[in-house]
């Protein structure tokens, strides 16, 4: 499952990242593999998506969201 | 002990590090710019315990030493560069307390770099508010530096930082965090050796970095490149596995030295407000209130003290004439100096007021939200959900707008905001719409409710803002960037605004605009007076005679002669003489030589059009006698065909040129130091102008 596909409210645990470049950024933002994400909120017109990841909140947009494999 | 002489401030953005900033520096502060750079360089003085100053130096806010934008470059270049002006002596990694861990990756990248530190853990009230304890010791002691704590939005903990900085030892003891020579053993030697550097993990830098690195010479690159090349090293690869090891070691050092047992509570409290200011239809609608509340108080608070400062200057300019000796100097200096001082001078409330409102959004953590709503609308024409705040500021006055843009962090997002910003409709064109509607609209209603003048002066704005839209679109197109977009982004907790900031960003705008915008307007005045007091030939002196003579001074009183002297001095001027030059090629948007001059006297500001057309149709130019203006200018009789010069067709006309064309040096001025390349105002003004002419000939040409 990816992150993108996650329910508001539902949570995940981070598994690995489907693209290098990205999980480079991602990982500065310190979603790293094994931390907890939950989705918080969707943006009015559907995207992007804001996370708590780290104990603060990120927001991404869903195309970067979706390289982010959750177990 | 050898003292510190310069500090440089390192951390994540949101993480308080200009609040401490400007504790530490207070007013004693300038914004420069780091040497060919496109980066704002703030810095500062301090004084400490012992009597000793020091400098401290800001540097933009970044989660990594790996830049994402050409401002977090510079970051590394002044921390690995020992030649570079401001190189410090120590830094200050100033790190989050309640989101320790990724604050931790940036400070375990410049330990690293080797040069003396000083970890300041900020927002520490937050931390034990949330349950999260931290041993200050322990951390000190594991990562063998000084632990700071601080709470800068309640001023705690300064004195101990400044502490902190004078007893700190200028070698540098902290213990290394990763095994930094294991990610590329040999291409590390070949680049320390190379450089003759001393430290492995600048060397392993500028294997990821040689391209973007300005102090590196071609040649220099180029060596760099081929070693990369040949020890077969792969950026991404690399900066993953070192992203990793730095974790885990921050995760050994957090595991003794931090409790975490709740979640924080200011987070639960940002996330029930968030519930409504990103409510689906709330969200929109609450920031349209806002933007509207703003955008009224603006103008309503900005009335009373820009109407004090023009009756200054008229006072000043009205003393000037009267207790200065007459001459071409006096002239030169109340007509032209204080009038194009008091053009800058005016707009001086708007501006603080618009950028207290801005950071103060930004302060609370607002802004935050309104880019997240708005990304996606404003991502499909090119710009960014940040692109919101310049375009709604641009209906004031587009110079503290296009300043406002700052926060756009994307090149290409950040030019095309700049570029179409001047196209919203902003309060500068209000006194020219209202003088031509009122010209050649009828006062009357229309289906009973709807005022004629007033539909026809907010279709004025509605198209300013559909045209900077439009245009934003096409220049997503042109402008090329190879930089992939990103929209990972922070979103802070909700909190109070910091007065002291709100009103040091007020300061320093206004600062930044006078000196700045102020020294072109003042500069472009004084021609344009010289241009409009002085004719080819004899002329002049032509003039002064003939209303010398009896026929006049028999018939007219003094104030009319006056008039009409001015008038046509005017006619006879080098400003006049270019007018009449250009009627050609205005002439197919309907405009005559008159309107000619007032195009070219309005070129500085477009706010000059009124008062030429006062000079130009003998009346006085103040805005009491709007309607005599008005009136002239309904009379004015072309007088080839006898027929009036302002019809319907003309008077649209030169309102879709004001709509459009640049006609203000200010924006020209601010776009230029905005940018730092002379190009982009022209490019701006050339578009803007093509835009301007084609539009007001169709114009023309379809109410003919």
């Amino acid at each position: 499952m990816k992150l993108s596909q996650l329910k508001i409210g539902q949570k995940g645990i981070i598994k690995e990242f489907t693209d290098l470049e990205m999980s480079v950024k991602l990982m500065e933002m310190g979603c790293l593999p094994g931390e907890c994400v939950k989705l918080e909120r969707v943006a009015p017109m559907g995207d992007p998506i804001a996370v708590s990841v780290a104990g603060y909140q990120l927001s991404l947009r869903k195309l970067e969201a979706s390289t982010i494999e959750l177990i | 002990m050898q003292n510190v002489k310069r500090v440089a401030l390192v951390g994540n953005p949101n993480t308080g590090k200009s609040t401490i900033f400007n504790l530490l520096t207070g007013l004693n502060q300038r914004v420069g710019n780091f040497p060919g750079v496109t980066v704002d360089k703030k810095s500062g003085f301090t004084k400490l315990a012992d009597g000793s100053t020091l400098e401290i130096v800001d540097l933009p806010g970044t989660y990594s030493l790996y830049p994402k934008s050409a401002d977090e470059t510079i970051v590394f270049e002044v921390l690995s560069d020992k030649q570079n002006p401001s190189y410090p002596d120590m830094v200050l990694v100033v790190a989050d307390a309640t989101s320790l861990k990724r604050n931790l990756l940036l400070y375990t990248q410049i330990a690293d770099l080797g040069l003396p530190v000083i970890l300041v853990l900020n927002m520490m009230d937050l931390a034990q508010k949330g349950n999260i304890q931290i041993a200050i010791d322990a951390l000190a002691k594991r990562l063998n530096v000084q632990v700071v704590s601080l709470a800068a939005r309640k001023s705690q903990g300064i004195d101990e930082l400044k502490k902190a900085i004078q007893f700190q030892n200028l070698s540098p003891l902290q213990s290394q965090t990763i095994d930094v020579e294991a990610l590329a053993p040999d291409l590390i030697k070949d680049i320390t050796s190379l450089f003759k550097l001393e430290n492995p993990y600048v060397a392993l830098q500028i294997a990821h970095q040689h391209q973007n690195l300005r102090y590196l010479s071609k040649n220099e690159s180029q060596k760099v490149k081929e070693l990369v090349l040949a020890a077969d090293f792969h950026s991404q690869k690399s900066q993953a596995s070192e992203t990793i090891a730095r974790y885990n070691f921050i995760n050994d050092v957090l595991l003794d030295s931090v409790k975490h047992t709740t979640v924080a509570v200011e987070e639960t409290i940002s996330n029930k407000i968030d519930h409504y200011l990103t409510h689906k239809v709330w969200g929109f609608v609450i920031f349209i209130g806002i933007l509207f509340a703003i955008f009224q108080s603006i103008f309503a608070w900005s009335e009373y003290p820009m109407t004090l400062i023009e009756t200054l200057f008229v006072w000043l300019e009205t003393a000037g004439h009267q207790f200065l000796p007459p001459g071409v100097l006096t002239d030169l200096l109340v007509d032209g100096v204080l009038a194009g001082l008091s053009g800058v001078m005016v707009f001086i409330p708007q501006i603080a007021l618009l950028f207290a409102f801005i950071s103060i959004l930004e302060d609370t953590g607002y802004m935050a939200r309104v880019t997240f709503m708005m990304d996606r609308l404003m991502r499909k024409v090119g710009l960014n959900g940040k692109s919101v705040v310049p375009m709604i500021g641009g209906l004031a006055c587009a110079v503290p707008a296009i300043m406002s843009a700052r926060t756009i962090e994307n090149w290409k997002e950040r030019m095309i905001t700049i570029m179409v910003t001047p196209l919203v409709s902003c309060s500068a064109r209000l006194p020219i719409y209202t003088l031509l509607i009122s010209l050649v609209v009828p006062n009357k209603m229309v289906f009973g409710f709807i005022q004629l003048q007033g539909l026809a002066l907010m279709s004025l704005y509605l198209m300013s803002i559909i045209s900077a839209i439009i245009v934003a679109w096409a220049m997503k197109f042109i402008l090329n960037s190879k930089v992939r977009g990103y929209f990972i982004m922070e979103l802070p907790v909700y909190r109070m605004p910091r007065w002291r900031n709100v009103g040091l960003t007020m300061y320093e705008s206004v600062k930044t605009f006078v000196t700045q915008a102020g020294k072109v307007i003042i500069a472009v005045s004084i021609v344009l007076w010289v241009a409009a007091s002085y004719g080819p030939g004899n002329k002049f002196d032509k003039i002064e005679s003939k209303y010398n003579s009896e026929a006049y001074t028999a018939h007219y009183t003094e104030h009319q002669i006056e008039r009409l002297k001015s008038s046509e001095k005017l006619e006879n001027s080098y400003a006049g003489v270019l007018g009449k030059a250009i009627e050609p090629a205005i002439k197919p948007l309907g405009f005559d030589w008159k309107i000619g001059i007032a195009l070219i006297t309005s070129f500085a500001a477009r706010e000059v059009f009124v008062g030429t057309m006062a000079t130009l149709y003998s009346v006085d130019g103040d805005a009491d006698q709007m309607d005599s203006v008005r009136d002239k200018m309904a009379n004015a009789k072309n007088a080839e065909t006898g027929l009036p010069v302002f019809t319907v067709a003309t008077a649209f006309s030169l309102m879709m040129f004001y709509a459009f064309a640049m006609q203000c040096m200010s924006t020209m001025a601010v776009v230029y130091r905005e940018t730092k390349h002379i190009k982009w105002p022209v490019i701006q003004f050339v578009y803007m102008l093509v835009l301007a002419y084609v539009a007001s000939y169709l114009t023309y040409v379809i109410l003919h």
